[in-house]
């Protein structure tokens, strides 16, 4: 039985359909990725999940419980890391963490218990009486992580982990969701990052327009979605040598504004070729699930 | 909109939230107090002595004593209005503390009452403190202004109440200067607190009538001056409906903002 199992879920506001009969099934033990571009359904669709707001359609149910029927008591297994931090700042990071906790009807000796192993997760051991204003970016992502996890979840949601993160914060963040899911954590978490998904998920949905539009293991929808092999190609003389000996080269051409993404299953004839050009430069590199992404929901921009 | 109407859910759940808030207070408790009590303590004393040297008595009693029960029903209104303006505001929207809240295990119903308890509570002690200083000047005895202690707990109830309706109006912090200016000064100046209403025209009065100052102070100022407040029962019964509508009203539409 799936974790969380959602079906047919819909919501609109004023008319717009956010979430247009979604099916999600996420099991025990899985990391789960939603991803999609901004205005995609991705929040709502968790703000859904955790019984935060009632669906117009369609049946959620999250360990075992419906939702919202029971959402608060399922809550009561469920970590929560949301897209904007909301550590409290009038405390420190331990208080932070006993304030929490009791949300949870832990009893503060329990909570006190817990504390030292949730800094240590963090790496805040050595932090945790600053109060949140001294804290970095990177360490008050830590600390909402670790907060999520005051109660013991069985499944946490995080909502765009990494955003706003430095390259060395957000390795670390991945390390840390790696390390949940070896403890058999369950984990859903939405991002626009492709990398990240690709790096930590083992399933996959992208979303658009409120709809699921593709799902699979990373390699998965790379492999269904794409040709294996890209290379982008640029500098003065892209047109005309897009022109001349695009479709020799290419399965498929895709030109975004000076660049020319060449798609194809075997770019071994390719790059020898656009090595010998002065007026272009290159980039060859295996197909990614950006690459997919872009191809299904386009490159339009979302704001 | 309907699917927000359903009656308030009270559970002992908000004893957490209440507990947050105390602890946030319990950092920042001597400014607090100080602030809470400074202002209307100045008032009461310096309009007690220097105005009430030029009456000869008001109400009945020296002017400073008069003073005294409509202070401790103002300052109670004050404290708990702007606890859940602009402190309520701060958690609810500024901070997003509600929202962190609401991925736990508990509801919004839980953190509003919450709210209103902990406004209650804090407005309790800024009635006190007033009430301690009409103790110490010898303005009444403890006897029956001991009753004064649970009207201050019904007027913190009753503003708290009103005010989160505020709260969940409210777009941001200049809003609430509506409220002061429509709601609360005109409160102070038609309730009794600086003079007795039977004072104003008879429009005013009217309207005074309606405002749940005057019934707070319609208790509180037998209570200090040593009498028996008449239509007891009446005056209970409208600072419960301000506030028990109000909490009402503010949770639905803080349902519908937070919630849909």
């Amino acid at each position: 039985m799936p974790l969380l199992n959602i079906k047919n879920l819909r919501k609109s506001y004023g008319g717009l359909e956010v979430v247009a009969g979604l099916d999600i099934a996420v099991a025990r033990g899985e990391c789960f990725g939603l991803l999609g571009p901004n205005g995609a359904g991705k929040t709502t669709t968790l703000r859904l999940a955790l019984g935060l707001t009632a669906p117009d359609g369609g049946e959620i149910s999250m360990l075992g419980l419906p939702v919202p029927a029971q959402a608060r008591e399922a809550r009561m297994r469920i970590g929560v890391v949301p897209q904007m931090d909301n550590l409290d700042p009038d405390f420190s990071a331990r208080e932070n963490l006993l304030i929490y906790g009791r949300y949870f009807g832990l009893k503060d000796a329990e909570i006190a218990a817990r504390i030292p192993a949730l800094l240590e997760f963090a790496g805040l051991s050595h932090r945790a009486d600053s109060p949140i204003d001294a804290l970095s970016g990177g360490m008050k992502r830590r600390l909402t992580l670790a907060r999520a996890l005051v109660n013991d979840p069985d499944l946490i949601f995080l909502d765009e982990p990494t955003t706003g993160l430095d390259p060395q914060a957000r390795h670390m963040m991945w390390q840390w969701l790696r390390r949940l899911l070896t403890q058999g954590k369950t984990i859903v978490l939405t991002t626009h990052f492709m990398e990240e998904a690709e790096r930590l998920c083992d399933r996959v949905a992208i979303m658009d327009h409120g709809r699921i539009i593709a799902t699979g293991s990373p390699h998965q929808l790379i492999r269904s979605h794409i040709e294996p092999q890209v290379v982008e190609v640029y500098g003065e003389g892209v047109t005309g040598w897009t022109a001349a000996h695009g479709h020799a080269f290419c399965e498929r051409i895709e030109k975004v504004g000076e660049t020319v993404f060449c798609y194809t299953h075997d770019s071994k004839d390719l790059v020898p070729h656009l090595h010998g050009r002065s007026d272009l430069r290159y980039l060859s590199r295996p197909a990614s699930l950006e690459d997919v992404f872009l191809k299904l929901t386009g490159r339009d921009l979302r704001d | 909109m309907t699917r927000f109407l359903y009656l308030p859910t009270l559970s002992l759940r908000f004893i957490p939230v209440w507990q947050r808030n105390f602890l946030v207070w319990r950092k920042l408790a001597i400014p607090s107090i100080l602030g809470n009590l400074a202002d209307p303590a100045f008032y009461m004393l310096g309009l007690g002595y220097g105005l009430g040297g030029l009456l000869p008595q008001v109400g009945g009693v020296p002017y400073l004593t008069f003073l005294a029960a409509g202070t401790v029903c103002y300052s109670t209104m004050n404290s708990a209005t702007f606890e859940v303006l602009y402190s309520g505001f701060s958690r609810m929207h500024v901070q997003k503390t509600w929202e962190a809240i609401l991925n736990a295990p508990l509801t919004l119903d839980d953190v509003m009452l919450g709210e209103l308890v902990w406004a209650t509570s804090k407005s309790l002690l800024s009635g006190l403190a007033i009430l301690a200083i009409v103790w110490a000047l010898g303005l009444a005895g403890l006897g029956q202004t001991l009753w004064l202690i649970p009207l201050i707990i019904l007027i913190g109830f009753c503003f708290a109440g009103m005010g989160l309706v505020m709260n969940a109006l409210s777009p941001n912090y200049d809003f609430f200067m509506y409220y002061f200016t429509l709601v609360i000064t005109p409160m102070v100046l038609l309730c009794g607190v600086f003079y007795p209403v039977d004072q104003l025209p008879a429009w005013l009065q009217a309207v005074s009538a309606w405002l749940p100052l005057t019934h707070a102070i319609a208790l509180a100022r037998p209570l200090v001056q040593g009498g028996v407040p008449q239509q007891i029962f009446a005056h209970i019964l409208a600072l419960l409906a301000y506030g028990g509508a109000g909490y009402y009203v503010a949770l639905v539409l803080t349902r519908r903002r937070l919630l849909k």
